[in-house]
């Protein structure tokens, strides 16, 4: 039915100035949605209005008589194509906002629409499912309502064999539950948690993806944390993401962004992730860590930071749960490649996508943070300068950096000594001049650490004006005590 | 930023964690007024912090969405017919042959010749239907089956399991894969008299009629009474003898009865 996309590009029906163009405005709209906690919104999922979806005829509004016709067509008409073809053409109508009022005004609508979706005509059940399918675009509450008859269906048949029909299903199902709290409501006590779970274990790709798109969707509703996660995690779902998720030569990217998504909007649910670990999550996504950071060598661009950003996330959510330390070595996280995956990530992330450098500095805090034996993979791995290169990227990025070099610096001075003499003290020195005042914290507390287990590196800091650098941050309240101090240290010793 | 050559190579390498080296803690590192603790830091689902993965996410799905809705050009094959005994229809795309088959022939009663869209649901009829221990037993017991995936519950009579899947369930009271046992009559073909109404309310009820009733798609709704037409069914006679004797075992063990069928 639908072609799989061909990697992420679309058709280009205007100017790569136009798009890029387009593609600030969504996003600024994308990025206000969010603020407004809106994000997870029909309006926004679907950008464009049928006027700019490429290729397809544009159709005209349909009146109240002519969707009519159309249904009492496909309903009675003698010839099969014919039938066929009314549908078609309401399908088209039904793009336009204003057809689709119509449609849900008109009486017995639905029910025939239903009777066309349930009926012995495979053809003009795949044609009412494309007409569900457009009315579920839809951005108003009232016209997913209006498709609740249909559910109990489309559910029943995400059990059937027909892959396209169970695609089409299933993006629907997800267009729905997205726009209407009454929508998954009903779709709860109509057992959509079981459907997906048996749903979930077909072969095709297709069908997985478009399952990972409809369960994120159901993930991310308000009410999820209490009404849907817990029955999630009570069904084989879970298993089968995980499984869905392991590296290897059966992984389809695709399919793994939509469950790595799933996962992490169940993990920052914080619901109960003691199982999702006991089921050996840790170790499964530090796998797919490697394999990402693997293919950021070999593949141009694929779109990896698609998966691993919610990898990330996963992964540095899990590592503060207390299970982590309880359940001994099996299910930890103990594998010094991942540090070095993490940093073939972070340089990817400054190359294609910066803003995703926060969230791998989230995880290298995680890993290093109670970790002594990963602040010494950093340390002998190199990774320390190539660290302090980030700084200047932005105020976010120096904070989570001098942030993990105090992770290291805590631990002692046997770790101190590995970071001075280096490059660590004039990049600090540098940091001393930043307008962030919590950046300059977050330097101050370094140096004292480095101070205090390297004490040579005092000397070093005065004879590279270090006295200078405090004395503009005398007179700021949030920092004159930690400078003060710093001043009579690096003096007095 | 530049990383150590070393990097990819120990990214190649085996599993390992580094040899730590010695921690050794003075009480005066985060004293006052300084305040460093190296802690785990969680994030919850609406945090800020997610801000630019969760845009990025959506712009991706955006395009994903618009990319579902359109509709590629489907490529057309030469004609060709259904090879399943019976069924005439003819097809130019492969996708559409796919679901056609999928959904006529595919879970096919064999006793009836309906269709149904799962397994699940073939099996449920098969036993209701057209299974006479499952009548005798049933008066005795709980026998209906919920037909919601994953339900376990059972009923005395399918009037009782209809009202548990619309109470709880919430399912239409007209379920299109939950007929009560009937015989077929003219009830089911359209009726003539009907047709004066122009209300799409009627015809709904006349396709409701026709559903899974037949599996030959070249029945028009306006034609000769159903089950004329005969559909070769997926299940072999062995198929339905190994059906049938599967349910009786199943009986005979509800029934706590053995009679040394273990073999099967």
């Amino acid at each position: 039915m639908w072609r799989r996309r061909q990697g992420f590009l679309r058709p280009v029906v205007c100017g790569v100035e136009e798009l890029r163009c387009r593609r600030r405005e969504r996003e600024a709209a994308l990025r206000k949605a969010r603020r407004e906690q809106q994000l997870v919104s029909k309006r926004l999922l679907r950008e464009d209005g049928p006027e700019e979806t490429g290729g397809e005829r544009v159709a005209a509004v349909l009146g109240e008589a002519e969707v009519h016709q159309f249904l009492r067509l496909a309903q009675r008409g003698t010839e099969e194509k014919e039938r066929e073809q009314a549908l078609v053409s309401l399908r088209r109508g039904l793009q336009h906002p204003e057809t689709q009022q119509t449609f849900i005004r008109l009486e017995g609508s639905m029910r025939t629409l239903v009777g066309l979706l349930t009926s012995n005509q495979a053809l003009l059940q795949l044609e009412a499912a494309r007409c569900l399918h457009e009315l579920s675009h839809s951005e108003q509450s009232t016209v997913a309502e209006a498709c609740l008859p249909a559910t109990s269906y489309l559910l029943t048949y995400l059990s059937g064999h027909s892959s396209d029909f169970i695609e089409l299903c299933l993006y629907t199902l997800g267009n729905l539950i997205v726009e209407s709290e009454a929508v998954r409501r009903q779709l709860l006590p109509q057992g959509i948690v079981p459907a997906l779970a048996a749903c979930i274990q077909s072969p095709h790709v297709a069908v997985l993806e478009a399952l990972g798109y409809a369960l994120s969707q159901l993930l991310q509703a308000k009410e999820a944390p209490e009404k849907i996660i817990p029955s999630i995690l009570g069904s084989s779902l879970l298993q089968h993401i995980l499984q869905l998720l392991q590296p290897g030569p059966k992984l389809n990217p695709g399919v793994a962004v939509e469950f790595a998504w799933c996962l992490h909007y169940i993990i920052c649910s914080q619901v109960n992730n003691s199982l999702i670990i006991s089921h050996g999550a840790l170790s499964t996504l530090g796998l797919l860590l490697l394999d990402l950071a693997g293919a950021v060598q070999k593949i141009e661009d694929a779109g990896l930071e698609l998966l691993a950003c919610p990898v990330l996330r996963c992964l540095s959510n899990l590592l503060t749960e207390a299970a982590v330390e309880d359940m001994g070595g099996q299910l930890q996280l103990r594998d010094e490649r991942v540090v070095a995956a993490l940093f073939i990530l972070l340089q990817f992330f400054l190359q294609k996508q910066p803003s995703l450098l926060p969230e791998g500095l989230w995880l290298l805090n995680n890993l290093t943070a109670n970790s002594p034996s990963f602040c010494t993979s950093l340390l002998s791995l190199d990774l320390i300068e190539p660290l302090l290169q980030l700084l200047p990227v932005s105020n976010m990025v120096s904070l989570m950096v001098l942030t993990v070099l105090c992770n290291v610096a805590e631990k002692g001075s046997a770790y101190c000594q590995r970071l001075w003499p280096g490059p660590l003290l004039p990049s600090l020195l540098k940091m001393l001049a930043c307008s962030d005042t919590e950046v300059v914290a977050q330097s101050l507390e370094l140096l004292q650490l480095l101070f205090l287990y390297q004490p040579e590196a005092a000397q070093a800091f005065l004879q590279q004006s270090g006295l200078q650098a405090l004395e503009r941050h005398q007179e700021e309240a949030q920092l004159q005590d930690r400078a003060h101090a710093l001043r009579q240290t690096a003096l007095h010793g | 930023m530049q990383l150590p050559p070393a990097l990819h190579a120990r990214l190649a390498a085996g599993p390992g964690a580094a040899e730590p080296l010695p921690v050794e803690r003075n009480p005066a590192a985060g004293a006052a007024p300084f305040r460093f603790a190296a802690r785990l830091v969680r994030f919850p689902r609406d945090h800020e912090f997610f801000e630019d993965g969760d845009v990025q996410r959506h712009l991706y799905l955006q395009d994903v969405l618009t990319q579902v809705a359109e509709m590629p050009e489907r490529p057309r094959v030469p004609e060709f017919t259904c090879q399943v005994a019976g069924c005439c229809q003819v097809f130019d795309a492969l996708e559409d042959y796919e679901h056609h088959y999928h959904t006529l022939h595919r879970n096919v009663c064999s006793f009836c010749k309906r269709a149904f869209p799962s397994e699940h649901l073939l099996d449920a009829h098969i036993l209701e239907w057209h299974d006479s221990l499952f009548q005798i037993l049933s008066e005795k017991q709980d026998m209906y089956q919920c037909l919601v995936e994953g339900c376990t519950e059972k009923f005395k009579t399918s009037k009782d399991r209809k009202d548990h899947m619309v109470r709880l369930h919430l399912y239409p009271a007209d379920f299109r894969f939950d007929k009560p046992k009937k015989s077929r009559g003219p009830a089911l073909q359209k009726a003539g008299a009907n047709t004066a109404a122009e209300a799409l309310e009627v015809d709904g009820e006349q396709s409701e009629g026709d559903a899974m009733e037949v599996c030959s798609e070249h029945v028009a709704p306006s034609s000769a009474p159903v089950g004329e037409r005969r559909t070769y069914s997926q299940r072999s006679v062995s198929d339905i003898f190994l059906k049938l004797s599967l349910n009786v075992c199943f009986i005979l063990r509800v029934l706590g009865l053995t009679l040394g069928w273990h073999s099967y």
